[in-house]
């Protein structure tokens, strides 16, 4: 074994603190370690040159850059030592800018010193690293798309052109969504239903899209490339095909039952065409609403199907198929104002909501009239959003321009009408959305800024009075109007929450499917292959749905058109030697990607590498590539090695997305915390297993420190139950051999905490300093606790 | 003439004050004045309660003065209506703690006679507790 060793100076960065000669000097007297350089700009192409050229000339095969985070270069030396012919885990960086140079910036000795261990720490690291495998997977073109309404549409066409493959799956008898519901869009006022309904037809007719409207997926399994779903098919009772919409059914029909597609405004008959749209253009028979089919209490609609398209027997069916990534695209719910009773809503006649006055307008344009509108109109904004009295805290972001747009249209088609919009904060965010609500307000509309209570009829014009602060003047004041408008929010669909726990895919605080990333993985779940897209994912505008679906669209095609997907080889593995098939493991696992078949088998397709299985095995049986056992303790055993009497080190276990980032964080902005915290990152502090932790104490260790994701933020589920559990165990060991407990603390973080982490490593300090040292005798007597599992 | 209000120590101190009295963060309020169409005796009081909330935010101690708070009955209507989540009633009664704490007399109980019958119940309750408390 021939390591090299690489000390960069970072211009000054870390040289100014941190002697960085010493630490070269330090470094070429460790085990293995044949060239030694220290360098001003290790990542620059002459610094990546030193090391492909030493690795030609040396002959040597492991790397260790003394530089800055690996989360910051890491790729750059990954590529740098490939290009040289070695694989890319032979590169490790210690990282020694962030984690000394700048939050020990004013104490220039400990910085080197600490530079020396973190060195020794990295290139102990790299002395047990073996070369790692790629981990690929096969991918087909096949996606499924939950959700028909403008998201799934989107997103399926743009897959379906590209060639892939794609299964949209619809719960209503026809696509389209509440796009198909609108009046028109807002800034451009657009008639909604005419620019949706071309792309409706383009789905209907296109080869690569297989449509199943009236459906729903009952059960999804497996993962990414691998998709098992299972998607009833309710009987419509009319075949789609033969069906002409002719309309002769349903003027037949006896049974009349309110319209969904009118809000319950209007009635419908038993057997229907969905809307004057939809797609499939096919009527369907409402098996709950009809006289009865088993047995066949009417049949008047076959007898006059000339397309003989009507089939009472038609059972619901049954689709099992394999796709390779799913779009979720299910959308959203208009919020239910009648959890605000004090608006009186479907208590007091003239009090609607906005999508029912979507209806009304649109069906007035057609001539009919759904109901008396009246000349005096308000509007009342976010009910239901920004709410803390129904739980909704954030903002539904469209209701301030539909209310703009509805009464921009109210006003334009009666400029004698007065048009009210009550609101708390008016936002006209969007591309033309600020001279839009200039264009209302040019129009006459009138916007009070102001929050009513409460609404109350008038006993006797049955008109409804609404009374609020004006805000601005402050004064209270009073109106009568035809028509109160309740301007409700957008809250997670019924079919987005049931697809979510089918999915397991989190959802956050505001009960919206959660995203990767909020900045860079927008469309992506944390479940690898399933992508979301449009309200489901928070509420938005049209054109926002549509980027976003497009997005989705293609974020799946990236991962399906190599027809291989490579995923991170950092990934749970089984010493079947060892395993005795006990399947602790398997409940351990918060994904589901152990099963036991004689020995424990990990399906590395859903291995999300937290290592939160590692502690559950009572034979050590399982471990995690790149961050095993062996490699986190070779760097313990590194980090307390030459320890002094007297002399303090804290082990702190950090997970990579959070409380990594977060050290970094608090190193870039010179924050200043004790330089007795050796950090070591981990994917999850979860990999860090009771024995572990015992073992750095009995190493010398004064205390052990475990950083973790908070919850809502963490790439791995529930890794926070068993870092407590592990850290209970440890603690219980601790206390057998008379050693504080208190010695192990653990916190969840988020990246952005600075003083909580600079606080709670220097407590840890002073904790170890109240405490001194462990007496040899407690360290031998720690060495011989053995982990007690239960259950 | 339009008044200016010179915002210094004092308006700092006396936010601070409301906050810690009340226990309430008093500049979560976004002024849509739902408190004030929810409360019942509104049209009687010299500052609306969301008035008064602003008030409170930019520290003004004409609130601490104001009739308003001993209109204030107390309902907690508002309380369970802000979409914020504050508790006015609490704003409330810091401010009349704050008032009190001058240590001015607007009702002298020893003296008290034919002015019980006009006086709303919770002056005379505040006046009373001024010595009990």
């Amino acid at each position: 074994m021939k390591i090299g060793v690489y000390v960069c100076h970072c211009g000054g960065n870390i040289s100014d603190v941190v002697d960085v000669e010493k630490v070269a000097e330090f470094a070429s007297r460790q085990p293995d370690v044949a060239v030694v350089r220290s360098i001003s700009h290790m990542c620059s192409e002459s610094g990546q040159r030193a090391i492909i050229d030493d690795i030609q000339q040396y002959n040597l095969d492991k790397i260790v850059v003394s530089a800055c985070s690996p989360q910051f270069q890491g790729e750059t030396f990954k590529k740098a030592v490939a290009k040289a012919g070695l694989n890319p885990n032979m590169v490790v960086m210690a990282n020694i800018r962030e984690q000394s140079a700048w939050p020990h910036h004013d104490e220039p000795e400990n910085a080197t010193e600490k530079a020396k261990i973190l060195t020794a720490m990295a290139i102990e690291d790299i002395r047990k690293k073996e070369p790692v495998e790629k981990v690929t997977l096969k991918m087909g073109k096949n996606v499924l798309v939950i959700g028909g309404g403008i998201a799934g549409i989107q997103a399926s066409l743009d897959l379906a052109n590209a060639g892939f493959n794609v299964y949209l799956v619809e719960k209503k008898p026809t696509i389209g969504g509440h796009m198909a519901q609108l009046s028109r869009t807002f800034p451009t006022e657009d008639c909604s239903s005419c620019i949706l309904s071309p792309k409706m037809a383009d789905v209907a007719e296109h080869p690569n899209i297989h449509l199943m409207t009236y459906s729903e997926v009952l059960e999804v399994n497996g993962s990414i490339g691998n998709f098992n779903v299972r998607i009833l098919k309710k009987p419509k009772y009319v075949d789609e095909d033969k069906c002409t919409a002719c309309n002769k059914c349903t003027e037949v029909c006896p049974v009349s039952v309110p319209d969904e597609f009118n809000l319950g405004m209007t009635m419908r008959k038993a057997i229907y065409l969905p809307s004057s749209t939809a797609v499939p253009h096919s009527h369907v028979l409402d098996e709950d609403a009809c006289l009865g089919l088993k047995p066949l209490a009417c049949g008047l609609c076959s007898q006059v199907c000339e397309a003989d398209a009507i089939n009472y027997d038609d059972m619901p069916q049954y689709i099992n198929l394999k796709v390779d990534t799913i779009i979720v695209a299910t959308g959203f719910d208009i919020f239910d104002a009648h959890l605000k009773p004090q608006y009186g809503y479907r208590k007091y006649r003239n009090v609607i909501n906005a999508l029912e006055m979507e209806r009304i307008i649109v069906e007035m344009a057609e001539g009919h009239v759904i109901r008396p509108i009246g000349k005096d109109i308000a509007f009342i904004q976010c009910v239901g959003s920004r709410d803390a009295q129904v739980g909704n805290l954030y903002c539904s972001r469209i209701c301030c321009m539909y209310a703009t747009k509805l009464a921009s249209l109210l006003k334009r088609m009666d400029p004698s009408r007065e048009v009210y919009v009550f609101y708390t904060d008016l936002r006209a965010f969007g591309k033309g959305f600020e001279e839009y609500y200039r264009t209302a307000q040019e129009l006459g509309v009138k916007f009070i800024r102001g929050r009513p209570g409460e609404l109350a009829e008038d006993p006797e014009s049955k008109k409804v009075v609404v009374r609020v602060e004006d805000t601005l003047t402050r004064k209270i004041i009073e109106k009568k109007f035809d028509l109160v408008v309740l301007s409700v929010g957008l809250v997670p669909g019924e079919g987005t929450v049931k697809i979510a726990e089918m999915l397991k895919l989190p959802r956050s605080a505001d009960g919206f499917i959660k995203e990767a990333h909020p900045k860079f993985r927008p469309v992506d779940t944390p479940v690898e292959g399933i992508f979301v897209a449009g309200c489901a994912q928070g509420p938005k505008d049209i054109p926002d749905t549509v980027a976003q679906a497009s997005a989705a669209a293609a974020r799946a095609m990236s991962l399906m058109n190599k027809g291989e997907y490579e995923m991170s080889p950092i990934k749970a593995f089984v010493h079947e030697d060892l395993c005795d098939g006990c399947g602790l493991c398997v409940e351990a696992c918060p994904v589901d990607a152990i099963k036991v078949a004689g020995v424990a088998e990990i399906n590395v397709a859903v291995c999300k590498g937290c290592g939160a299985c590692i502690s559950s095995c009572p034979r050590n049986a399982i471990d995690l590539r790149i961050f095993s056992n062996e490699e986190v303790m070779a760097q313990v055993d590194a980090a307390l090695r030459d320890k002094k009497p007297g002399e303090k080190r804290i082990i702190m276990f950090a997970d990579d997305m959070c409380t990594y980032t977060l050290a970094d964080g608090v190193g870039t902005a010179k924050l200043k915390y004790n330089s007795n915290t050796y950090i070591i990152r981990v994917p999850s502090s979860s990999r860090v297993t009771p024995e572990m932790m015992v073992r750095a104490f009995e190493k010398g260790a004064d205390g052990i420190f475990l950083g973790e994701c908070e919850a809502a933020v963490s790439p791995y589920p529930d890794t926070l139950k068993v870092i407590e559990e592990n850290v209970k165990k440890a603690r219980e060991m601790l206390a057998r051999a008379g050693i504080e407990e208190d010695r192990i603390q653990y916190s969840p973080f988020v990246t952005v905490m600075f003083k909580k982490f600079v606080a709670l490593a220097n407590k840890m300090l002073r904790m170890a300093e109240k405490y001194g040292d462990i007496p040899e005798e407690k360290r031998r007597r720690l060495g011989m606790e053995k982990v007690i599992y239960h259950e | 003439m339009s008044e200016v209000i010179y915002m210094g120590e004092k308006n700092k101190k006396l936010s601070e004050k409301i906050e810690e009295l009340s226990g309430e963060k008093i500049t979560l309020c976004e002024q849509c004045g739902i408190c004030t169409t929810s409360c019942p005796m509104a049209d009687d009081m010299d500052i609306t309660p969301a008035g008064i909330m602003r008030y409170s935010q930019i520290g003004d101690e004409r609130v601490v003065d104001s009739e308003a708070i001993w209109i204030c009955a107390s309902c907690f209507t508002c309380t369970v209506r802000c979409p914020r989540g504050i508790d006015l009633a609490k704003v409330a009664e810091a401010l009349r703690e704050l008032n009190l704490r001058k240590n001015v007399d607007h009702i002298d109980v020893n003296h008290l006679d034919e002015e019980l019958n006009e006086l709303p119940a919770i002056a005379v309750v505040s006046a009373l507790r001024k010595f009990t408390s």
